[in-house]
């Protein structure tokens, strides 16, 4: 068998004994209830973890992600209250600006041989910048058509599925598709396996990097424009470290942080495992939210520990081959 | 004329590569490009398909002239190239590497199905049905790879066929198949560059030849009318130094070594050996016959479970290479590429760094001492660079080599392993590095070298193991030691090589 696909095996293994363990202390935890809210209150996390899966698939990284939802928010609820122009149409600006925005990093980074973790870094305090310049206060967004927008489908045990829920499991498989089934997604691959190989394999890197970068860009955007709708406002404060939370995700969904190896799907799986930490808490009502953050950091040392494991156990397998 | 090159020259800091190189090549052709280590084979070949950028010269394909700004630009021109790097992406299929940029897709989505069909296709022909297309390259040994890559490359050349070094990683019968695959492209009109080291090779298959030295055109000519000597003239731009045909036997010194029964289940059966002051040992056997395991043994990289290894003063642990390089044992292993230099490191800091471990971090060599270590391997190696501050990344792959080897020899063991030594190194300073190996016998060095060429072993060893199906089963002295006895004791078909 494949080992890389040993991470993902034991995410969802992992997520599926939490989630029992969940359901023997609190039987309610298996509802629609809670499986609607768990989709909704992480949509956000959750599209932006497909962006960064496929940035950190290359070898990168991508920091500038909480200040772009940040900025996001905040640029709805300006362009809504200073502006006649319908949210459709602001939506489709901000994704314009922010894809924008990763596709110039990408180019930065390919063109001037920059490391990603500096420009974007740069980025996050540009994009975090320019949020304040647009208000330094919470601004509150009400528009018609934001009420459309929360609408949702009550499923058989009164759980809400709601539209940015499935948003996010709709972006989850184009992340998908896209990174597994496409020839971008193959570049993706061969970049994260090694750069120099892949151009002399004839990949496009300069390309591929700006797109990879852009895509993140779009993401980053979507999440902003969900965020707005969970949230009802922007603010220019919003999201912060929200970049770490989602490389976070990744690592656990099993994708290896130096690029080349991992799934989309498994971020996915690595979100919801966040949020189900984070339902369980709440149920419980005596912990503190901390909690939530202790657990992830052990989940995450777990599986660096894990990757690690496979990649001698790798090693050796391939030594036997020889 | 399928492609001509006229006054091409490249020039990196400090070294100019290229100088005004002409080179033909037509259709049907295979043409072999010849030169020491960093004559500028490679450059040509980078500055042709569009990796390096050439500073003047022009190139045309069909008579039209062309610059490919890329490797993917070539390919569209069906160029299809192998480099002398690693080609290939561990992290993705074998199927993802060979279709790469013409994976089959539908409605924009990669048909998986067809894509490992084609993969299949392409591999036929290459003797590689064993190999699962689905599963990571990284799975497979160099020599597979290698020939993975050859696969593409051959694939993704409509018109011309480049191949760097292909056969370096490959063993007989692989070259053989490889060689077959070349004659069909051949008839097919394909013209085909062909660059090696091993001038039988050449010999044997290329119709033209064209040699450089120091960047500059030598000669074309037909491989026909060129002798053997005349050739390594031409690249030499010297007579070569008449290496001894056979190692001057010597008085026996004292046993210093002694291996009993190591080994490793599913590695290397037991054996048993002793090694004495001052020798050299040669490893014979065909790829996969259990000789870089039983180096690997012998240094700890996969530890024996069983046999001990003993030395006059006690027992030696070679649980792991730690243990051994602390014991005075050293090891240059044959996947130089993964295990062997750091690239971004020049070449004094690489030849210090395994000396430096074995010092302690505590002792910092000298930078004037480091300084003088890889001048002295600098001239004694040949390396050919513009000082021991270059990067070893930017050096010619034969020179890399060499590299390697001054790392080990720098740190002076006692008892040092050499996994094919000359893998890459050209004909000049292949007689260079047998000298070398035989000088340091004399100031007591043992060394055991594995090689896949006869005359080599011949020539350097005192004592010939040769090994088959993962066991030693014969060992040759003195005059038994020809090419005629390691060939039969490699095929004989009865256990203990009772053929002999
Ligand atoms: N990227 C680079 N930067 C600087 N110098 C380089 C670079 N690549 C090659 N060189 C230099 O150019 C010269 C020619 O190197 P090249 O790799 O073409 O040699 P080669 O003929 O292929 O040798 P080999 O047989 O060892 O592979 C060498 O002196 C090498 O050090
Ligand atoms: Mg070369």
């Amino acid at each position: 068998m494949n080992s890389r696909v040993l991470p993902l095996y034991a995410t969802i293994a992992i997520f599926l004994v939490a989630y029992l363990i969940c359901y023997l202390q609190f039987p309610a935890m298996l509802s629609t209830r809670v499986i609607g809210n768990l989709l909704t209150d992480n949509a956000y996390l959750g599209l932006v973890g497909v962006g960064m899966t496929v940035v950190i698939l290359s070898g990168g990284i991508d920091l500038s992600v909480g200040s772009v939802i940040a900025f996001a928010g905040v640029f709805i609820a300006v362009m809504l209250r200073d502006t006649g122009l319908h949210p459709l149409a602001v939506f489709a600006l901000l994704l314009a600006v922010t894809s924008a925005f990763g596709a110039a990093m990408g180019g930065l980074i390919h063109g001037l041989a920059m490391p990603p973790f500096i420009v974007t870094l740069a980025g996050m305090f540009l994009a975090r910048g320019a949020s304040y310049m647009l208000t330094i206060e919470s601004v509150p967004i009400d528009h018609a058509f934001y009420d459309v927008l929360r609408s949702y489908y009550r499923m058989p045990g009164g759980g809400r599925l709601t539209l940015i829920g499935v948003t996010m499991l709709l972006a989850v498989v184009v992340g998908i598709i896209l990174a597994h089934r496409t020839r971008f997604g193959t570049a993706v691959f061969a970049i994260g396996g090694g750069a120099q190989t892949a151009r002399l394999m004839g990949v496009a890197v300069g390309r591929t990097t700006v797109l990879i970068y852009a895509f993140s860009g779009f993401m980053a955007g979507l999440s902003g424009i969900v965020f707005s709708i969970y949230t009802g406002s922007g603010y220019p404060l919003a999201t912060v470290g929200t970049e770490l939370t989602a490389i976070a995700t990744v690592v656990i969904g099993g994708t290896i942080l130096t690029g080349g190896s991992g799934y989309v799907f498994g971020t996915l799986v690595g979100v919801l495992t966040m949020g189900l930490i984070q339902t369980y808490i709440v149920f419980d009502g005596s912990l503190s939210s901390w909690w939530t953050k202790i657990v992830i950091g052990v989940l995450l040392l777990l599986f660096i520990l894990l990757q690690k494991g496979l990649l001698i156990l790798g090693q050796r397998q391939r030594s036997k081959m020889t | 004329m399928l492609l001509t090159i006229d006054n091409l020259s490249k020039t990196f800091p400090g070294t100019v590569a290229l100088d005004s190189v002409r080179f033909d090549l037509k259709a049907g052709e295979v043409h072999a490009l010849l030169g020491e280590n960093g004559a500028g084979k490679s450059t040509l070949i980078k500055c042709l398909t569009g990796v390096h950028a050439r500073d003047s010269g022009d190139v045309r394909l069909h008579g039209e002239p062309v610059s490919p700004g890329s490797t993917l630009e070539a390919q569209e021109l069906g160029i299809g190239t192998v480099y002398q790097e690693v080609n290939l992406l561990p992290n993705l299929t074998v199927a993802e590497n060979l279709t790469f940029g013409r994976q089959p897709t539908r409605f924009g989505m990669v048909s998986v199905r067809r894509m490992r069909e084609d993969a299949k296709e392409m591999l036929a022909g290459f003797g590689l049905d064993h190999v699962n297309v689905s599963r990571e390259l990284g799975a497979y040994s160099v020599a597979v790879q290698q020939l993975i890559a050859i696969a593409r490359a051959v694939a993704l050349s409509g018109k011309v066929l480049i191949l760097d070094e292909p056969t370096a990683s490959l063993d007989a019968r692989e070259t053989e198949m490889l060689f077959e695959v070349v004659r069909r492209l051949r008839e097919r009109g394909l013209g085909i560059v062909f660059i090696s080291h091993f001038l039988d090779q050449v010999f044997d298959l290329s119709d033209r030849l064209t040699v450089l030295r120091n960047g500059k055109h030598i000669v074309t000519a037909e491989t026909a009318g060129m002798d053997r000597l005349g050739l390594i003239h031409h690249m030499l731009g010297h007579e070569l130094d008449k290496a001894e045909d056979r190692r001057t036997t010597r008085s026996i010194r004292n046993e210093r070594l002694h291996f009993k029964g190591l080994g490793r289940r599913g590695k290397i059966e037991p054996f048993d050996l002793t090694v004495r002051e001052g020798e050299v040992i040669g490893l014979a056997g065909l790829l996969g016959s259990g000789r870089t395991e039983t180096a690997d043994i012998l240094f700890g990289r996969t530890p024996a479970d069983r046999g001990e290894a003993t030395d006059p003063d006690g027992t030696i642990d070679l649980s792991n290479p730690r243990a051994a390089i602390a014991s005075g044992f050293g090891y240059a292993p044959e996947d130089r590429k993964t295990d062997g230099i750091i690239a971004d490191l020049s070449i004094r800091e690489n030849i210090a760094l395994a000396l430096q471990a074995r010092r302690g971090w505590a002792k910092p060599i000298p930078r004037g001492e480091q300084r003088a270590l890889a001048d002295d391997y600098i001239r004694r190696l040949d390396i050919r660079t513009s000082d021991a501050e270059k990067a070893v990344g930017d050096l010619s792959g034969g020179n890399q080599q060499k590299v390697v080897l001054a790392r080990w020899l720098a740190m002076n063991p006692r008892f040092l392993i050499l996994d094919e030594p000359t893998r890459g190194i050209d004909v000049g300073a292949h007689a260079e590095i047998l000298k070398l190996i035989s000088g340091l016998t004399d100031r007591g060095m043992s060394i055991l070298m594995i090689s896949s060429e006869f005359d080599e072993l011949i020539a350097a060893s005192d004592r010939v193991i040769v090994l088959r199906d993962r066991r030693h089963v014969s060992e040759l002295v003195g005059d038994e030691i020809e090419t005629s006895r390691i060939i039969a004791a490699i095929a004989a078909h009865d256990a203990e090589g009772a053929a002999l």
